[in-house]
C-alpha cells in the first residue's frame, strides 16, 4: 500500500494508462510543459511528448469537438477542461454530439473519451472557479458521469473511464486535490462504473453524496455518533449510470434518507436521487427525504464570509440528520 | 463514343473519358434522387426533404479526387452528391428518406439528410451546424498522429462558417498543419438571410489565410474547375502541407427545405438568376462540346439513372420500419438487452443506462 494525494492518484493513473495504451492522448489548456494549472498532468509532456500531450488554444468547444473526431478515428482522448466552470462553450459538443453519436448512428460510431474537469467550491474561486456542473450533464442519456471522493476510487474509476467505450465526464473536486490522502494498492485494479459504495455503515439514517460531500458526510457521521445517532453514508461514485440498488437497500434498512450535494438546490442532481427513493421506497420511509445543498444563488460568492455561507458543511449535514432522526 | 486518342478535356487534370462520364453520371443521378425526394414529399410519403439541387457540380468535382476506403468524409445535410461520389449508394440515401430499420445512417432515428456510413469512413452528422467541422479536425489529428495517410474532407454552408466551431477548427488545423480540407458551399442564403447580412466580407475564402491556410474560390458550375481545386487541396493535405479552405460558389435551386417557401424572401429575378447557375446543363454542354458525350450516350445514362432511382425508391420503401422495442438500444456500448422483459433487466441495479427506470425485480 502507498499513501497518495487525490491529485497524485489522478496524475499517476494518467501516466500509467498512457504507458499501457498508445492511443491515449491528453489535450487541453496548459496541460503540456506547465503540467496543468493544478499539475494534474505534470510530467506527461516530458514522458510522452508533444504529439500525445497537446497544449491547445483557449477553445473549449474545439478541445471536446476535436476529441470526438480523434476518438472516431482510433484514438482515446482524455481532454482536460481547465475548470468545470469553463465547460459551457463545449456544452453543444458534449450534449449534441458526444452523447448522441452512438444512439444517432445506431451503434455505427462511438465516442470513447474521458473529459476531466476540476469542479467545486471552498477554494476562494468565486462564481467562475467553484461551480458544480454535474446536473447539466447527468440529465443527458449517452453520457457517463464520474466523481470520485478518494485517491483509491480516483485511480480505479479513472482507469474504468478511460477504458470505457462511451464518453465519460470525470469531475475532480479541486478542494480535495491536496487535502485528501489515502491508501492505494499496487496493481492495475479498476472500480467499475455504476457501483455505489457504503463507506460507513449505520442503522438510523442514510446520507447519500458524492465528491467532497462524502468527506463532509463522514465527518458529520462522527459528530452524530457522539449524539447516539447511527448514520450510514453512501458514496455513489458514478452519477450515471447510477447504482440505485445500493441506495434503495440502505434506505429500506434505515427508513430515512438525506441527500447532500454542493450544487444549487433547485433541480440539482440529488433531486433525482430523492425522486427515485420516493418512487421506489415510499413504503419504507419513516420521514421526509431531506436535502442539504448549496443555496439558489448563481454561483459561489468570493468573500470568505459569503463562501462559508454557501458551502454545505459537516455541521449542516449533522443538523439535518438530527432533524431527520427525530421523526 | 470511344476514340483512340484521349480527349483534350480533362487530360490536363489526369482525368480519362471514363472519369468524365462517371462524374457526369454522378451529377445526373444525384439530381434525379433529389427530384424524387420532392415527389415523395409532395405525395405524402416522406415528411421532410433537404435538398442539394445546384450544389451537385461542386460536390462531385471536389470529392472525385478522394481515395475511397482510406480517406474520411464528414458531410453536412446537402451532401448527397459528395456522398454518392464517395461510395454511398442511392438505396442507402433513399433508406434515410423513408427512415427504415436498415438505414445505415441512423436506423431511422435521424431526419433525412443526416447521413453517415461507418464502413465507408463517412461520419454521422447532426443538426446543429458547424459542429462537424471540429470532428473532421479531430479525425485529421488522429490521422496525423497515427500516420495513416488519410485525408479528411468536411463540408458546411456559408451560414455555418459564422459559427465559432468553424473558426476554432480552422485555427487548430492551421497550427498543426492537419491533413484536412474544409469546403464551404456558399449558396448565398442561410435559410432566408442573404450574404450581406451574414458576413462582413463577400468571400468566405478570405478567412483561410487568417488561420494559416490557403483560401480558394471554386466556381460551382465549373465541375472540372472544382475537381482541380479539390484535388490540389487533397494532395496538399496528403503531402503533409496542411489544410485548405475551399469556398464553392453554388446556387440553391430549391427552398432551404420542404418546410421553406423561398419566394417569401427571394425575388423572382434572384431565383431565376440562380437557376441560370445550374451546373447540370452546363456540364452536359461542356462534355458534348468536347465530344465526350453525345445525345445517345446521354439518353443511355438517363435511362440507367431512371432505373437506379426507381429501384432505390421501391426497395427502400419496401423495407420494414424500426421496431419501437429497439428504441432504447445503443444509448451506450454496453447496452441492455433489447427486450424489456429480458430477465437481465430485472435486477435494476443501474439506472440511467438506457434501461427502464422501473423493473419488476423487487
Amino acid at each position: 500500500m502507498t499513501v497518495m494525494t487525490y491529485i497524485e492518484a489522478i496524475r499517476s493513473t494518467l501516466a500509467e494508462e498512457m504507458r499501457r495504451d498508445p492511443a491515449i492522448i491528453v489535450l487541453g489548456e496548459d496541460v503540456g510543459k506547465k503540467g496543468g494549472v493544478f499539475l494534474a498532468t505534470d510530467g506527461l509532456y516530458d514522458e510522452f511528448g508533444a504529439d500525445r500531450v497537446i497544449d491547445t488554444p483557449l477553445t473549449e468547444s474545439m478541445i471536446v469537438g476535436a476529441s470526438i473526431g480523434a476518438a472516431v478515428n482510433g484514438l482515446r482522448p482524455v481532454p482536460e477542461i481547465q475548470f468545470a466552470d469553463f465547460i459551457m462553450p463545449a456544452f453543444n459538443q458534449i450534449v449534441s454530439e458526444a452523447a448522441r453519436m452512438r444512439y444517432r448512428s445506431n451503434n455505427a460510431f462511438g465516442c470513447p473519451m474521458t473529459i476531466r474537469a476540476p469542479y467545486g467550491g471552498g477554494v476562494h474561486g468565486a462564481l467562475y472557479h467553484s461551480q458544480s456542473v454535474e446536473a447539466f450533464f447527468a440529465h443527458v442519456p449517452g453520457l457517463k458521469i464520474v466523481i470520485p471522493s478518494t485517491p483509491y476510487d480516483a485511480r480505479g474509476l479513472l482507469r474504468s473511464s478511460i477504458r470505457d467505450d462511451d464518453p465519460v465526464l470525470f469531475f475532480e473536486h479541486k478542494k480535495m486535490y491536496r487535502s485528501v490522502r489515502g491508501e492505494v494498492p499496487a496493481g492495475d485494479y479498476v472500480v467499475p462504473l455504476g457501483e455505489a459504495k457504503v463507506v460507513r455503515e449505520g442503522s438510523q439514517v442514510t446520507v447519500i453524496g458524492y465528491g467532497l460531500m462524502v468527506q463532509y458526510a463522514l465527518e458529520a457521521a462522527e459528530l452524530l455518533e457522539a449524539d447516539g445517532i447511527s448514520t450510514e453514508v453512501i458514496d455513489i461514485r458514478t452519477l450515471r449510470p447510477l447504482d440505485g440498488q445500493t441506495i434503495l437497500d440502505s434506505v429500506r434498512k434505515t427508513g430515512k434518507a438525506c441527500v447532500v450535494y454542493e450544487d444549487n438546490r433547485f433541480g440539482g442532481y440529488g433531486a433525482e436521487i430523492a425522486a427515485i427513493i420516493a418512487e421506489e421506497a415510499f413504503d419504507d420511509l419513516d420521514g421526509p427525504i431531506m436535502r442539504v445543498t448549496g443555496p439558489d444563488v448563481p454561483g459561489v460568492p468570493y468573500a470568505h464570509t459569503l463562501e462559508e455561507w454557501f458551502m454545505p458543511s459537516p455541521d449542516r449535514i449533522a443538523e439535518a440528520v438530527r432533524r431527520l432522526a427525530a421523526y | 463514343m470511344a476514340t483512340s486518342t484521349p480527349p483534350a478535356l480533362g487530360a490536363d487534370l489526369g482525368l480519362t473519358r471514363d472519369d468524365l462520364i462517371e462524374m457526369y453520371r454522378l451529377v445526373v443521378v444525384t439530381r434525379a434522387i433529389d427530384e424524387r425526394m420532392w415527389v415523395l414529399n409532395r405525395a405524402g410519403k416522406i415528411p421532410f426533404v433537404i435538398s442539394g439541387q445546384g450544389h451537385e457540380g461542386a460536390q462531385v468535382g471536389i470529392a472525385y479526387g478522394l481515395q475511397k476506403g482510406l480517406d474520411w468524409m464528414v458531410p453536412y445535410y446537402r451532401s448527397v452528391a459528395s456522398l454518392i461520389t464517395f461510395g454511398m449508394t442511392p438505396r442507402e440515401i433513399m433508406l434515410a428518406q423513408f427512415a427504415r430499420s436498415v438505414d445505415p445512417s441512423s436506423g431511422g432515428r435521424q431526419m433525412p439528410g443526416h447521413y453517415g456510413v461507418a464502413d465507408r469512413n463517412i461520419l454521422s452528422v447532426s443538426s446543429p451546424v458547424a459542429t462537424q467541422i471540429l470532428h473532421a479536425t479531430g479525425i485529421a489529428l488522429a490521422a496525423k498522429l497515427r500516420k495513416t495517410g488519410q485525408v479528411t474532407i468536411t463540408y458546411l454552408g456559408e451560414g455555418s462558417s459564422n459559427q465559432g466551431d468553424f473558426h476554432e477548427a480552422l485555427n487548430f488545423a492551421g497550427i498543426h498543419h492537419l491533413p484536412v480540407v474544409y469546403v464551404v458551399e456558399n449558396n448565398g442564403y442561410a435559410i432566408s438571410v442573404p450574404m450581406n447580412l451574414q458576413s462582413a466580407v463577400e468571400d468566405i475564402a478570405t478567412r483561410g489565410p487568417a488561420y494559416g491556410m490557403p483560401g480558394v474560390i471554386a466556381d460551382g458550375v465549373d465541375v472540372l474547375g472544382c475537381y482541380r481545386i479539390g484535388k490540389e487541396a487533397i494532395d496538399r493535405a496528403r503531402r503533409g502541407e496542411g489544410p485548405t479552405l475551399i469556398e464553392a460558389k453554388v446556387t440553391r435551386m430549391t427552398g432551404h427545405s420542404s418546410d421553406d417557401q423561398q419566394s417569401k424572401y427571394r425575388s423572382a429575378e434572384d431565383m431565376a438568376a440562380g437557376k441560370e447557375r445550374d451546373p447540370l446543363p452546363r456540364f452536359r454542354q461542356e462534355l458534348m462540346d468536347a465530344g465526350v458525350l453525345d445525345a445517345a450516350e446521354d439518353g443511355r445514362i438517363s435511362a440507367e439513372v431512371k432505373k437506379v432511382v426507381e429501384d432505390a425508391t421501391d426497395w427502400s420503401e419496401s423495407q420494414v420500419d424500426p421496431d419501437p422495442a429497439t428504441a432504447q438500444r445503443w444509448v451506450y456500448a454496453d447496452a441492455p438487452p433489447a427486450r424489456m422483459d429480458d430477465p437481465l433487466w430485472l435486477g435494476r441495479r443501474f439506472m440511467g443506462d438506457g434501461g427502464p427506470l422501473t423493473g419488476e425485480g423487487d
